[in-house]
This record gives structure tokens, C-alpha cells and sequence, in this order.
């Protein structure tokens, strides 16, 4: 038997190996990534606590992370190549002017 | 009896996975690490007994986010990361001291709640797909709805984005 | 479902794994046999007819040269997601048929009660979906690695078109969730026994009244297999290249294995889903020792069925142009999916 608080512990080291990624990394679609680690260890959180306090709405709130996580990848892959026609880099750093 | 050990070997491949974002390069061997940390949360879903969102995991976001993800590394022919620039080396100073300060009091806090704490049995589903549907579309009607027109805004504005040179 | 210990639910389940294995590889083999014979067939020629009687040892002889062939790894690819792609196919292929239910329950001796099945999750129908999303792993990773620009093309635009018809695909099976209403395999099997008026057999496709959904998911199950007549990411391999250009012998045969073998699980799924599994269209009086036997032989039969109509279509149809493709995908068939849960679910619901 494994306590709850385990599966917490690792959400917790989930979230904050994206919090590290999305501070060091400079590749645009690695930070976003880093994102989608956020939200998985927050899903497992949500799961976890679901479990502890037997409702079912823990997993009805991840289903709607997952949907929302989906738009926003849609959406921020778009704005990726967006930027990536323009400035052709992908380095979060060059991309630093408004006007080019 | 099994149970700690699927849960520390799962735990362990999640954990590996997302050092291994970090630790990689080229984004395409951090997309496959990512793919690899959902797979481990996927079973960590189905010890917690929630299959539903164990393979809605595995469909959504495992097989259909990510494959986003890959499509784009592939488009753009991402290269290695180059690491240059003031801007990085004082993330990297800054950083790690406050993420560690941060997630080890995180930890510290969820690892000492005041009570014992529940353990965790298998098999012990909550309720399966049918109970989680009649949540989803009764009590939860509103912020389903909403979230339907979120993702009818999210692909006009992806198909909008991804158009070429049309900046009338 | 009834084992008197763990060990031996371990002992019966590595046999059934071992046997399901056994027979889908044969039966893999000799579905290439079936289509060369036949595609010969309808172009009014002989099929393989030399090696063996009527060209029966034929798979034998193309393995033993696909084994021998010089195994060719390119210099400028990228090694380690070059030897994962096939892998990773073959072992989704080989998954997805561990949750399909072959026949009834089988009685060992006197406290073992197994079903032909090799694992009935709760959520079968979805796990199935699972496999195919990620099935797309193994196209894309494949043509990427292989460094070559239009490996890469062909990669992109098959996945692309497995991601569009995966979304057809899903929808047509929730008519048919909506009449069992459950997601267990076994479940909806088991809702398609009996018949009605006499003679009609309750199967999903006729008293269900799923026969559009049966042909979006057949045409679905097509394009995601990458089969005529949606079979422009692999016909390109006969014009310029495809995504498995790159790749020789042995893992070049891993590739063709995956493709019959996933043919083979959308074949089993048919029937499951919309042919009443293992049950026969006419009633049967068999002695109380062949009873578990005579279920699966209709499944085979059924299965059978399928494969030859993959083959026939293959043989007739000429293929779709590439926008033809995806417009048909998701102007038409997605559409058409969803009126189909529409109706279904009215349907269901005025009549409760």
C-alpha cells in the first residue's frame, strides 16, 4: 500500500522539473513542453486528491485540463511558426525586437 | 505487495523522463521524453483507479498533443539548442536556487500533511466512464460548454495563424 | 472468471499470450499469400502457384529472403529513432489485439474458468483508440529519421492523414457504444447475442441499424491502415519515397508486418463492434464438447470476410489524390459521423 502522499510528492518533483525548464531552457517549443510537464503534474495532483477525498470531480477537472492544455498547444504551435517565418530562429533570445 | 513496486518503477520513469527533457538537446529527444513521463502517468492513473482519464491521457494527450508537437519539430527542423547570451547564464543562476528553494518547500509541505495520510489500494475504481459522464454533463454542464467554444476559438485561430501571407 | 491462485492466472494467461502471438504471425504470412493470390486473381493472372501447392509455401520463401537480404543502415540517419520506429509499430500491432474477445468462456478442468480473451479492461474501446493515436509514433518517427527529405514529406502526410481519420474513426464507435453501453469488448459482444423476429441475428449492424457507421469506420480503418484506396503515403514508395525508403530487410519486413497485422485487429474489430463477435448468424446445435470451439471458428470466419474485402477493395479501386484525401476526411465522413451519434442517440433516447 503506497500513501496518497506519494503520488503528491511526485507531482510536486513534476511540476517543479517544468518550473526549472521553462526558467533555463531557450529553445521556444522546449519551454513550451516544460508547459504541458506543469500541467501533467498538476493532473496528478488532481487525480491524487480525487482519490483522497472520494469525489469523482477530480477527474472531470483533469478532463478539462487536458482540453484546455490541447487549445492552448493548438493555438501557441500557430503563434511558433508564426514567429519562426519571420525572425527564422527558434532561440528565445534573438527574438527580443519588436520590429525586425 | 505489487503495488509500491509498479508505483516506484512508474514514479522512477517519470521522473527520468523529465530529467531527460531537461537534459536533452535536440528538441525532438525531449518530445519523446515527455511522450514517455504521460505513458508512466498514464499507469499511475490506472493505480489511482482512474482509467477513464488513464486513457483519455494516453488518446488526447500522449497520441494527439504531442504528435503536435513532433509534426512542428519536424516542420521547422528544429536543430540543437544553442546556449549564448547574459540572458541565460543569469536564468541559470537565478533559477536553480529559487525552483529548488521552491519546489523543495513544496515538497516539504505535501510530504508532512498533518494527518497520516489514506493509503492507496488497487482496485479501488471511484466510479467508472458512466459516473464520470453524468458529472461531466450535469453538474458540469456550464464549463462544458465553454470549453467547446474555447476550442472552436483555438482552431479559428490556429487556421487563421497558420495561414500564409494573408495580413489583409 | 475464476483461477484458485495468481500463479496460475500468470501460467494461462503467458499460454494464451503465447498462442494469440503465434496465430496472428501465421496468420499475418499468409494474409500477404491471400492478397497476392487474389489481387492475381482479379488482374486474371496466377498468384504466387509455384512454391508449394498453389503457392502455399510462398511466405516461407520471401521471409527466408527478407532474412538474408543485406540489413543496409544508411550512414546519415538518426540512429536511435531509426532502430525505435519499427519496433515501436510492431509492438502497438501486436498490443491491440490482446484486448479483442475471440469466443466465449473455455472450462480447464474443474476451478479454471477463462475467457478467450487476453485482458477485458473497462475501458477496452478506449485503450484500442489509445494504440491507434499512438500508432502515428512509429510513421512519423520513421520518416524523420531517416534524413532524407522525402521520407520526411511522406512521413508528414501520412500521419497527418492517421491523425484526421482517427477522429472519424472514434466517433463512428460511439453509435455503437450509445446501443451496449459499455465500453468493455466482452459487454458489447455479449449485447449481440439472440436474435429478432425469428431469423434476424441482433448483431449492431442490422437490428442496431449501424450501417453507416460500419462504413465510416470501415472507410477510417482503411485510411488509418494506409490501404487502397487511401494509400498514397505508401505508393509513393513505388514513385519516389515513401516513409520506409530508408530501410532494408529485416526492419523493412518489421514495417510490412505492422501494416498486416493492424489490417488483421481492424478486421477483429469489425466484427466485435458491428458483426456480433463470435456469435453465428444461424443457430447451431453443437455437442457440449466442442462448444467453446465452434464461436471462434464463426469469428475466424467473419475475420476472414473482412481481409477478403481489404483485398478486393485494394484489387478495384484506383487511390486518392492527397487533398482529395483529407477533404473527404473531414468534409464527409466526419459529418457524416457525427449525425450518426445524433440519430443513434435520439434514436435511444425516445425509445426509453
Amino acid at each position: 500500500m503506497v500513501p496518497v502522499h506519494y503520488y503528491l510528492v511526485l507531482s510536486a518533483i513534476l511540476f517543479s522539473c517544468g518550473v526549472v525548464g521553462f526558467l533555463i531552457k531557450r529553445n521556444i517549443i522546449t519551454i513550451f513542453m516544460c508547459i504541458e510537464l506543469m500541467l501533467n503534474g498538476v493532473n496528478l495532483a488532481f487525480v491524487a486528491f480525487a482519490y483522497e477525498w472520494h469525489q469523482l470531480s477530480g477527474h472531470v477537472f483533469v478532463f478539462f485540463v487536458m482540453v484546455v492544455a490541447a487549445a492552448e498547444a493548438a493555438v501557441g504551435l500557430a503563434i511558433i511558426i508564426t514567429v519562426f517565418r519571420t525572425r527564422e530562429t527558434l532561440n528565445v533570445d534573438r527574438v527580443n525586437l519588436l520590429k525586425l | 505487495m505489487i503495488h509500491p513496486v509498479l508505483f516506484f518503477v512508474f514514479a522512477a520513469v517519470a521522473v527520468a523522463g523529465a530529467i531527460n527533457l531537461l537534459a536533452q538537446k535536440h528538441p525532438i529527444n525531449s518530445a519523446l521524453s515527455l511522450i514517455v513521463v504521460m505513458g508512466a502517468l498514464a499507469v499511475l492513473y490506472l493505480l489511482l483507479g482512474a482509467e477513464f482519464v488513464a486513457a483519455i491521457q494516453v488518446i488526447v494527450y500522449a497520441g494527439a498533443v504531442m504528435v503536435l508537437f513532433v509534426f512542428v519539430i519536424m516542420l521547422l527542423n528544429a536543430g540543437e539548442e544553442e546556449h549564448d547570451g547574459a540572458a541565460s547564464r543569469v536564468a541559470k543562476i537565478f533559477g536553480y536556487p529559487a525552483v529548488a528553494l521552491g519546489g523543495g518547500a513544496l515538497i516539504y509541505a505535501l510530504a508532512t500533511r498533518g494527518a497520516p495520510g489514506m493509503q492507496v489500494e488497487i482496485g479501488r475504481f471511484l466510479g467508472g466512464t458512466r459516473q464520470v459522464g453524468r458529472l461531466l454533463f450535469r453538474d458540469f454542464l456550464l464549463p462544458f460548454e465553454v470549453t467547446s467554444v474555447l476550442i472552436l476559438i483555438a482552431i479559428m485561430g490556429a487556421v487563421v495563424l497558420g495561414r500564409r501571407g494573408g495580413e489583409q | 472468471m475464476d483461477y484458485p491462485d495468481i500463479a496460475t492466472f500468470l501460467i494461462v494467461s503467458v499460454v494464451k499470450i503465447a498462442i494469440v502471438i503465434v496465430v496472428l504471425l501465421t496468420a499475418v504470412a499468409y494474409t500477404v499469400w491471400l492478397e497476392r493470390k487474389l489481387v492475381g486473381h482479379i488482374q486474371n493472372r496466377w498468384g504466387p502457384s509455384r512454391v508449394g501447392p498453389f503457392g502455399l509455401l510462398q511466405p516461407l520463401a520471401d521471409g527466408l529472403k527478407l532474412i538474408l537480404k543485406e540489413d543496409l543502415t544508411p550512414p546519415h540517419v538518426y540512429r536511435p529513432i531509426y532502430i525505435l520506429a519499427p519496433i515501436l509499430s510492431l509492438t502497438l500491432a501486436l498490443t491491440s489485439i490482446s484486448l479483442i474477445p475471440f469466443g466465449n468462456f473455455l472450462h480447464i478442468g474443474k476451478n479454471i474458468t477463462t475467457p478467450l480473451q487476453i485482458s477485458d479492461i473497462n475501458v477496452g474501446l478506449l485503450a484500442i483508440l489509445g494504440v491507434t493515436s499512438i500508432s502515428v509514433y512509429g510513421v512519423a518517427l520513421s520518416g524523420w529519421s531517416s534524413n532524407n527529405k522525402y521520407s520526411l514529406l511522406g512521413a508528414l502526410r501520412a500521419s497527418a492523414q492517421m491523425v484526421s481519420y482517427e477522429l472519424a474513426l472514434g466517433l463512428s464507435l460511439i453509435g455503437v457504444l450509445i446501443l451496449s453501453g459499455s465500453l468493455s469488448l466482452r459487454d458489447i459482444v455479449d449485447k449481440q447475442a439472440g436474435r429478432v423476429y425469428g431469423f434476424i441475428p441482433n448483431w449492431n449492424f442490422f437490428t442496431g441499424f449501424q450501417f453507416v457507421a460500419f462504413f465510416i469506420y470501415l472507410m477510417a480503418a482503411y485510411a488509418e491502415t494506409n490501404r487502397t484506396p487511401f494509400d498514397l503515403p505508401e505508393a509513393e514508395t513505388e514513385l519516389v519515397a515513401g516513409y520506409h525508403t530508408e530501410y532494408s530487410s529485416m526492419k523493412f519486413a518489421i514495417f510490412f508486418m505492422a501494416e498486416y497485422a493492424n489490417m488483421i485487429t481492424v478486421g477483429c474489430l469489425a466484427t466485435v463492434l458491428f458483426f456480433g463477435g463470435w456469435h453465428g448468424p444461424v443457430p447451431s446445435f453443437t455437442p457440449a464438447l466442442l462448444k467453446p470451439v465452434v464461436p471462434v471458428l464463426w469469428f475466424m470466419v467473419k475475420v476472414f470476410f473482412f481481409l477478403f474485402l481489404y483485398i478486393w477493395v485494394r484489387g478495384t479501386l484506383p487511390r486518392f489524390r492527397y487533398d482529395q484525401l483529407m477533404a473527404f476526411g473531414w468534409k464527409v465522413l466526419l459529418p457524416l459521423a457525427i449525425a450518426n451519434v445524433v440519430v443513434t442517440s435520439l434514436v435511444v433516447a425516445l425509445r426509453s
